[in-house]
């Protein structure tokens, strides 16, 4: 079974060449961390910065210099700074090449809930809403059972719906995962997990087709 | 040149009524427009909507406002950082209207640029879309999204000049340059004003036409929301 920075490390092998990268908030952001240093890759934040580069060292903290999670960060060289609205024509306008996001819950047909919980505090969506309606590569980071053990791939989305038919692909703690319109299919399965385990933590129809590799991290 | 200083921010807040809809720029608290809200609490104008991305934290921002309920509606995109607001939206005192962010850019860009509404894929098939008007483009559901309509714009900048041209630093810029001239009056605070022909018309992002009113700022906090830093090696 993975732990988060697992899951951020099978992710990040998604990341190619030449991308321009949205990461949300959570296990998407630890991503970056795990990005191979030979390849050219940029980070997009919504709240207007290409080419966020790490946390900055101590006394060296800008204000005025921030990511989505409002924590303080750097630029790397042939970064850029934009508003708000060009932000969103970056993502609304499929100019960047993969999104990568957390979850409470995903269907089979794609769906997401990530922002919503009824009866408790809502924050809002931020640019979820925005990043999931439009991205043309969008990989969920999760784990695949919420803290009751209660399986988080489901048929049907329980929760308020952030986005439709959207997901492309999952990574969790127990698998990577392919949203095709037959369900949920096994492509690879995490360090010593079985096939069986990962049936049983899934809700969803889960097609498995022959032999189920094991990640290489 | 026309000449849009004034002298300060009781000047630059001169028209704002209670009942009245404000645009406040900003990302979490950069690049608010610190000087604006410490007026707006000053004068005590209640019963007022604020289109701002955030709602500031307890003891900043709008937060300010909040405290003094002088808020009676939030268009938000993201508002979780504050227990006040938490306490009046469950208690119902505070009207809340959740918006995705990039929609809530794009209806400031589009009161600017004189679009009425304008379609979006964000939203489609949730919630946000319930009883707006759909439509089907190449094979794609969209949602249409009405342009804000507002009174005032509080925005902030880094430097302006006396023709009211902006430049902005960082991601503190987010917000503000889709909030000018996005109302009847945009009001912009910066943290040096200087004479017209001191900025290079290149590297100017707000051209003066979308701003009434340009002011030398003070005091500004800056407040860190998330200070992250790494050790040295």
């Amino acid at each position: 079974m993975l732990d988060k920075n697992g899951i951020a490390q099978r992710i990040a092998k998604e990341v190619k060449d030449g991308y321009y990268v949205n990461l949300g908030i959570g296990i998407p952001t630890l991503v970056a961390n795990f990005v191979r240093e030979d390849i050219s890759v940029e980070f997009q934040s919504e709240n207007g910065v290409l080419g966020m580069g790490p946390f900055p060292f101590e006394g060296e903290e800008d204000a005025d210099i921030i990511n989505a999670g409002k924590q303080t960060i750097t630029t790397l060289p042939g970064a850029s700074f934009f508003d708000s609205a060009l932000s969103f024509g970056m993502i609304r306008g499929q100019h960047v090449d993969l999104t990568i996001l957390g979850a409470m819950e995903v269907a089979e047909n794609g769906d997401i809930a990530n922002w919503k919980i009824p009866g408790k505090m809502v924050k809002g969506m931020g640019g979820a809403m925005d990043l999931v309606a439009s991205a043309e590569n969008i990989i969920v980071a999760m784990m695949h059972t919420n803290k009751a053990g209660k399986s988080k791939l489901l048929k049907r989305c329980t929760l308020p719906l952030t986005g439709v038919g959207c997901v492309k692909k999952i990574v969790t703690n127990l698998a990577v995962l392919e949203v095709t319109p037959d369900g949920f299919k096994l492509l690879e399965r995490a360090p010593g997990i079985s096939t069986q385990e990962i049936e049983r933590a899934t809700e969803g129809n889960l097609i498995i087709e022959g032999n189920i590799p094991e990640m290489v991290l | 040149m026309i000449k849009k200083t004034v002298p300060n921010v009781e000047e630059a807040l001169k028209g704002v009524a209670n009942g009245m809809t404000f645009m406040l720029g900003g990302f979490g608290l950069c690049g608010i427009p610190e000087n604006a809200i410490a007026e707006l609490v000053k004068l005590g104008v209640k019963d007022i909507t604020c289109i701002s991305n955030n709602a500031g934290v307890d003891d900043f921002g709008l937060g300010l406002l909040l405290h003094n309920k002088q808020i009676k509606k939030m268009v938000s995109s993201y508002v979780g950082e504050n227990d006040e607001f938490e306490r009046q939206m469950l208690s119902g005192e505070l009207e809340v209207e959740l918006t995705p962010q990039g929609t809530l850019a794009e209806k400031c860009r589009a009161a600017q640029a004189g679009f009425p509404a304008f379609y979006t894929p964000a939203g489609y098939g949730t919630e946000v879309a319930e009883g707006k008007e759909t439509r089907e483009f190449d094979g794609k559901m969209y949602v249409l999204e009405p342009a804000f309509k507002a009174d005032f714009s509080f925005v902030k900048a880094w430097k302006g000049d006396e023709a009211g041209n902006l430049i902005f630093k960082g991601t503190a810029r987010n917000f503000n340059p889709c909030m000018c001239g996005a109302a009847k009056i945009t009001v912009a605070e910066v943290e040096e004003l200087l004479p017209a022909g001191s900025l290079d018309p290149n590297e100017i992002h707000i051209p003066g036409i979308f701003v009434q009113r340009i002011f030398q700022g003070e005091h500004y906090e800056k407040r860190i929301e998330q200070r992250t830093v790494r050790a040295k090696a």
